[in-house]
């Protein structure tokens, strides 16, 4: 019985082993970008890049059609501008960031809606919105390992600046220059991963298998090699576990997923040992020393 | 010894407005000079000059024989993000960045070397400590061990010993002392004077414009307090340009 409610639907269909492979591969290019994110206190940022992606996929989708290349190659391009001017943004007015990047990414969304809209159905707009992660076929899984695998190793290259950068930029500036382009790579990884996950679970959701995991490792770990394995395996459990509820009970693939990292975080923020609200609750006896 | 820092006709500011006006002089190398002021004096200003951070609005620093990876540099309030999820061992370790750059890896010689800074601070036990945990004073001790790291010729202080307790404060000007003896040169902004006198044999009275500068007990003269006192904090917003022409 296990076997039928666990395996059994990865094993007979083709279309779900490869949904697993792209969402495990999403998990772990994902994951570590949303970790850095959230303790660079940029969340609303990666939200804000995730929906101006759309419009860039929207015009390669009016252009081209349903074209993998299009797609991806317009919301790249879209995703770096967004990247540049949100990094601009930011350093130049700090007070007004929130106002200018709701601004954004309002426009983005209206904006690629009504371009989807132009040439596509609803269906058309349904996947844009929230993915088809159950359509990922063999270009578009290799699309995502491709951008994963570039993704994780540019991240260990900048690995060490971008620690630093996030904890002392004070000190990174009087050691080394790497900081400004630092912060322009790691903004390209985000648009990178974005990218990767569109076509998975579609613009809306796609930050959510960056963020769901992240905010949910802060709640295991204190260490950040730490937090980012709990992130991967939170964001690669939901992939896994996401796909079989879908299946089980015929609901979207997409959506599914993100409940599942949904629920992992609920489930942290009581339960994890570091800072959940139980621990708070039932504090125990304090020790010696 | 020789010339180290060379400050000729140096206007440091904001917008136009001094901070630093026309300071001229010169820092020997290995010299021991606390910086003293009021509050605005212009010595956290001063100090960022000396390390780079901001250009001068008039006049120039030379920087002679010494690059500006050579000087450590230990700010007024560090812009750490202490929630970050980094140990203070890994903190400490970044004091290693001018031997090991981007990638370098730590070794046992360099594992040892950490261990040792993170002693002489009298932190052993924190290294897995996360940052966040430490107390001002601790924060302080680690700042410290990642500067006795940095194995720096320069050494620039900007009030370190705000806000910690006075055994801490003895404890890092204990090492203080041995960078002197190290023939490193030492700047720090100070606020307490009983410290100035007792472990600074230099210093500089800072009131926007320079009003002494020597031996200690020459310069803390109630005579040169007073003249410093009468500077205007706020700046001028009538102000026009300056008309002192550079000698």
């Amino acid at each position: 019985m296990w076997y039928d409610t666990l395996i059994a639907p990865f094993a007979e269909f083709e279309f779900m082993r490869r949904a697993l492979v792209g969402a495990v591969t999403l998990a772990f290019g994902a994951a570590p970008v949303g970790v850095f994110l959230m303790l660079r206190r940029m969340s609303l940022i990666g939200d804000a890049m995730a929906h101006a992606i759309l419009p860039g996929a929207a015009v390669g989708f009016l252009l081209f059609g349903l074209s993998l290349a299009a797609m991806a190659g317009g919301g790249l391009v879209a995703g770096i501008i967004i990247a540049v001017g949100a990094g601009l943004i930011a350093r130049a007015t700090e007070l007004k960031e929130d106002a200018s990047l709701a601004a954004f990414f309002l426009i983005s969304l209206a904006l690629g809606v009504t371009i989807v809209s132009m040439k596509g159905s609803n269906i058309d707009l349904l996947h844009f919105l929230f993915g088809s992660v159950l359509a990922v076929d063999d270009p578009a899984l290799l699309l995502i390992v491709g951008f994963v695998s570039v993704s994780l190793v540019a991240l260990a290259v900048i690995w060490r600046p971008l620690v630093l950068e996030c904890v002392d930029p004070g000190f990174l500036r009087s050691v080394s220059r790497a900081g400004g382009p630092v912060h322009v790579a790691f903004l390209a990884l985000v648009v990178l991963n974005l990218v990767g996950g569109f076509q998975a679970l579609g613009t809306l959701l796609a930050v959510g298998i960056m963020m769901l995991p992240a905010v949910t490792a802060r709640f295991w770990a204190r260490d950040i090699t730490a937090m980012i394995a709990v992130a991967v395996g939170s964001a690669a459990f939901s992939g896994f576990a996401g796909l079989l509820i879908s299946y089980h009970a015929n609901m979207p693939s997409g959506p599914a997923i993100i409940l599942v990292a949904g629920g992992l975080y609920l489930v942290s923020v009581v339960l994890g040992p570091a800072g959940g609200l139980l621990w708070r609750v039932l504090p125990g006896r304090h020790l010696e020393a | 010894m020789g010339e180290q820092l060379r400050f000729r006709d140096l206007t440091l500011g904001y917008d136009r407005h001094p901070a630093v006006h026309h300071l001229n002089g010169v820092v020997e190398a290995g010299a021991l000079m606390a910086v003293v002021g009021p509050n605005g004096a212009g010595k956290s200003t001063l100090f960022k000059g000396v390390v780079g951070v901001i250009k001068p609005l008039a006049g120039r620093i030379e920087r002679i024989g010494i690059r500006p990876q050579d000087i450590a540099y230990l700010p007024q309030a560090a812009e750490i993000d202490r929630s970050f999820p980094i140990s203070v061992y890994d903190m400490v370790a970044m004091g290693l960045w001018h031997k090991k750059g981007l990638f370098g890896g730590i070794g046992r010689g360099d594992h040892d070397s950490i261990e040792a800074a993170i002693a002489a601070v009298g932190l052993t036990g924190f290294e897995q400590r996360p940052i966040g945990t430490l107390s001002g004073g601790q924060m302080q001790r680690m700042l410290f061990a990642r500067l006795l790291l940095q194995d720096a010729r320069v050494i620039v202080l900007d009030e370190p010993f705000n806000a910690i307790d006075a055994r801490t404060a003895a404890d890092l000007l204990a090492l203080v002392r041995r960078w002197h003896a190290e023939r490193r040169t030492v700047l720090a902004a100070m606020h307490d004077l009983e410290l100035v006198k007792a472990n600074f044999p230099q210093a500089l009275l800072l009131a926007r414009e320079p009003v002494a500068w020597g031996p200690t007990p020459e310069v803390l003269t109630a005579e040169n307090w007073t003249k410093a006192r009468r500077m205007c904090e706020a700046f001028d917003e009538q102000a026009q340009a300056c008309a002192v022409e550079a000698a």
